[in-house]
């Protein structure tokens, strides 16, 4: 790369770096080859010249001392953190002949390959994962698969497309757009938005809609700052998201509220639906979530009477025992108010000219890799057996079995792992004790990363370092608009995801070898833009349609849901599926209910007398994404220490003062945390923020960076999955106590 | 020259810490050392509700970002990266005419 003396360079970023689900525009600073500055791009349609704190980092994350810039084989025992620098051509040389040796012995479904969140890197893994011939794609230890995928799920068998609160983010002239009309109402459900950019969606983009004059109503056992802004405030017990669902379907279904004209004419299973809420009174629901019935009521009656009313929601949902049940109660509320695909509305969510970075659907999965390859994976994904709606939607490992099955090599065993932008151990993996042991039988583990972390320390047998967002050329389709990312400085010795996946997918694919470079990769797979890699760069790194499919309203009347181009919806009967055929298939009920957790004050009384706070994990913060970041100065400075959030009478009754350290136990595990007494914390709920392991702490087990002191998921259980496999992870419902362990800052 | 301000339309700061990161960036403040600083007030309401208010400070190494400001003429680093855009930066006079329409705003004026 030339060395300018000072240039900018507009990009997109997605990962890794500000580390999130992305979508921003960056003008990336550039000076003798190094990147010194980041600025918001202020023609760019996501976040219109603002960066979070995060994006502000970028140069803290790129240019840090520990990260890992050559790959690394491991010379010691695994653990021991002891390594050898190699070249690149010995560690694909290294990883090709021990995955080739187990592929030849074993099959290539006994590799697993593991992503983390959903960042640049479904689309470089799954192409590896194919290519290798594995069925196996998975985000290790996830419970129940409870992040997103359960919502699309019933979101794909409800409306056959996903859906997202409509801020404008689908038209190009974003809130100037005389098409678009502000919600009257936006719903804000499980989530604290302000805190990122979840989901494909920018944080702040609700807070735009409040500007502009939307009210809120917010769902949440904390009293967030949206919260306090809030018309209404259902400050609910964590895991009775469903229960507030049905109780307002209720509401709106008995009262008349719903959009009778919509529900004739375009939805099916009404009475059923209509019969099915008579068992859910808001009486009785608002008692399962702990709260008023008059809010339950009035927040139903105010949704339904606001049109166009939105809704948008957060991972908790997914969480919910049954989290494909709850997510399909809610695609409910905006389905019977006619509120799909409207300005101002639920708008439906379709990736820009129909371009695939990281495949969302079954669908998506075919149109890559062919109906028939899907088929035959679809048969030996470890889960498929057990679920078919894990056999029939998306292609994730169910991951609960994944652990079963790792220990009992049932029904058959598996022997590698391809870990890639992921931190199971210091991260996502609910009983991370019990994963580290069972990863540890594996013959051969590749982690591909920018930092060191728990995971690659225990478990890495070859370490390859992956190049950040400023240092790679790749693409973002999640959802609108097409936009890329665009290599401005130097990778020096490391690679990006998609270089590293592409040179390993044609060592090891038994099929032609399609694609050279990256560039050539990323160019067929923009054909249906019409543009090329280059292209994209030139026009400031984004492309937005000016129509097609992608470009919303009312799409149900014209078409352009469905493949046939007939109008409706892109479901079986063409129409919103309150009752549910896809469901029925999967041998599911088609309409939704209410269950308790498997662990909950109503369920296990007993438990509950012993552990009488409920332990609500992945509380987050704006400086940190997941498990990264805690080595960024500029971000550490802000959140230092794992706080435990407690209300204050709770804490006095406890003798625990604010900043003391202090142990949150319970049948499961332990962490400690730093005590937060904060009057936004409900009596009966504590919340800890996920992903702490402490990098400047000793990597060498058995501390792997103190993770065992501060991981929180060592409280959250592994196989409390819903029925259909997706949804039910613990990690807002555990039970737990708080006990004092020591002086005031002192470990 | 008028003298020039911060306004913070605190109804929309959601506590977000941009502008803390915006300005460290900025000046390349090291730990310890930054020109805004956020602040959380938490007030029980009459109805018994909570309200929660962030309301960033210019701290004394706040320099109104006097090389973007005025060799670039572009506005300040807090109010460019303000993720709730509610960070203004212009005259004290042009501030207070805005802080008329304001449900709820708080003027600075750092030097």
């Amino acid at each position: 790369m030339e060395k300018d003396k000072r240039k900018i360079v507009r990009t997109t970023a997605w990962s890794p770096g500000c580390g999130s689900h992305g979508g921003c525009g960056f003008k990336l600073e550039i000076e003798n080859g190094k990147l010194v500055k980041v600025e918001g791009d202020e023609c760019h349609p996501w976040n219109q010249g603002r960066v979070c704190a995060k994006g502000l980092a970028l140069t803290q994350y790129v240019h840090h001392p520990d990260r890992v810039r050559h790959p690394l084989k491991r010379v010691g025992a695994r653990g021991e953190n002891k390594w050898q620098q190699i070249t690149w051509e010995e560690a694909f040389d290294i990883c090709e002949k021990k995955l080739k040796e187990i592929r030849e012995k074993y099959g290539a479904e006994s590799v697993i390959f593991a992503q983390g969140t959903g960042r640049d890197i479904g689309g470089p893994i799954t192409y590896l994962c194919y290519a290798y011939g594995s069925p196996n794609w998975v985000q290790i230890g996830l419970a129940g698969h409870s992040c997103y995928t359960p919502r699309q799920g019933a979101m794909f068998v409800t409306n056959g497309n996903y859906t997202m609160a409509d801020c404008s983010q689908f038209l190009e002239k974003r809130y100037e757009d005389p098409q678009w009309v502000r919600p009257n109402v936006i719903i804000n459900w499980a989530q604290n938005p302000i805190n990122g950019c979840f989901d494909g969606f920018y944080g702040h983009w609700i807070v735009d809609c409040m500007k502009r004059g939307s009210k809120l109503i917010v769902i949440d056992p904390r009293v967030t700052w949206l919260a306090s802004r809030a018309e209404i405030h259902l400050q609910n017990r964590p895991g009775t998201d469903g229960a507030i669902a049905l109780g307002m379907l209720h509401v709106i279904i008995n009262e008349g509220l719903y959009d009778k004209e919509f529900v004739d004419k375009w939805c099916n299973g009404f009475d059923k639906l209509k019969e099915r809420v008579q068992q859910y009174p808001p009486e009785k629901m608002a008692a399962i979530a702990w709260i008023k019935t008059e809010d339950l009521i009035r927040a139903a009656r105010l949704y339904a009477q606001s049109k166009p009313s939105a809704i948008h929601w957060g991972v908790p949902i997914d969480g919910n025992p049954q989290g494909t049940v709850v997510a399909q109660a809610i695609a409910h509320l905006w389905s019977i108010t006619g509120n799909i695909d409207i300005p101002g509305g639920n708008v439906i969510a379709k990736a820009a000219f129909g371009v695939t970075t990281y495949p969302f659907t079954s669908q998506e999965m075919a149109d890559l890799y062919g109906e028939e390859m899907v088929k035959k994976l679809n048969e030996l994904r470890i889960g498929c057996d057990r679920y078919p709606m894990i056999k029939g939607f998306r292609g994730w490992v169910q991951p609960d079995v994944l652990l079963e099955q790792l220990e009992t090599g049932k029904p058959y065993k598996v022997h590698g792992a391809w870990i890639q932008t992921s931190n199971p151990i210091g991260g996502q993996a609910a009983d991370p004790k019990r994963h580290l042991a069972a990863l540890q039988d594996l013959d051969f583990i590749v982690v591909v990363d920018t930092f060191h972390n728990p995971t690659s320390v225990a478990l890495a047998d070859i370490f390859l370092p992956a190049a950040a967002l400023s240092e790679k050329e790749s693409f973002r389709n999640w959802w609108w608009p097409l936009t890329n990312m665009v290599k401005a400085v130097d990778s020096g010795d490391t690679k990006s995801d998609w270089e590293i996946n592409l040179e390993m997918a044609n060592r090891l694919t038994t099929g032609p070898i399609r694609f050279k470079t990256v560039k050539d990769l990323i160019d067929d797979r923009l054909k249906p833009a019409g543009i090329t890699y280059d292209e994209l760069a030139k026009r400031g790194s984004w492309y937005a349609p000016k129509d097609g499919s992608s470009v919303p309203y009312y799409r149900y009347e014209t078409g352009m849901l469905r493949r046939d181009g007939k109008p409706g919806f892109d479901t079986p009967s063409g129409k919103v599926e309150l009752y549910a055929t896809r469901y029925e298939e999967w041998g599911l009920d088609p309409l939704p209910y209410f269950v308790e957790a498997s662990e909950s004050p109503v369920s296990t009384p007993e438990l509950w007398a012993k552990y009488p706070l409920i332990f609500a994990s992945g509380r987050r913060v704006p400086v940190f994404f997941h498990a990264e970041h805690r080595m960024i100065p500029w971000l550490r400075e802000i959140v230092p220490d794992p706080v435990i959030e407690i209300n204050p009478q709770t804490a006095k009754d406890l003798g625990i003062e604010d900043g003391e350290w202090v142990l949150a136990e319970n049948n499961h595990g332990s962490a400690k945390f730093k005590a937060l007494l904060t009057p936004t914390a409900h009596p009966k709920i504590v919340s800890v923020g996920h992903g702490w392991w402490i990098p400047e702490a000793k990597p060498e087990t058995p501390g792997l960076f103190d993770n065992w002191e501060h991981n929180c998921n060592q409280l959250v259980p592994m196989g409390t999955q819903s029925k259909s496999g997706f949804g039910g992870g613990a990690y807002k419902t555990s039970l737990c106590r708080v006990v004092k362990i020591g002086a005031k800052d002192s470990k | 020259m008028p003298r020039k301000a911060l306004m913070i339309d605190y109804e929309y700061c959601t506590g977000c810490h941009a502008c803390e990161v915006a300005c460290k960036q900025e000046h390349d403040y090291p730990v310890g050392k930054g020109g805004i600083h956020m602040n959380e007030i938490m007030t029980t309401l009459p109805n018994g509700r909570l309200r929660i208010d962030y309301i960033p400070f210019p701290t004394a190494y706040c320099d109104l970002c006097a090389v973007r400001t005025k060799k670039k003429g572009e506005t300040t680093a807090c109010a460019k990266h303000c993720q709730a855009q509610v960070i203004s930066y212009d005259t004290v006079a042009e501030l207070a005419k805005i802080m008329e329409n304001k449900a709820h705003a708080v003027m600075f004026t750092p030097k």
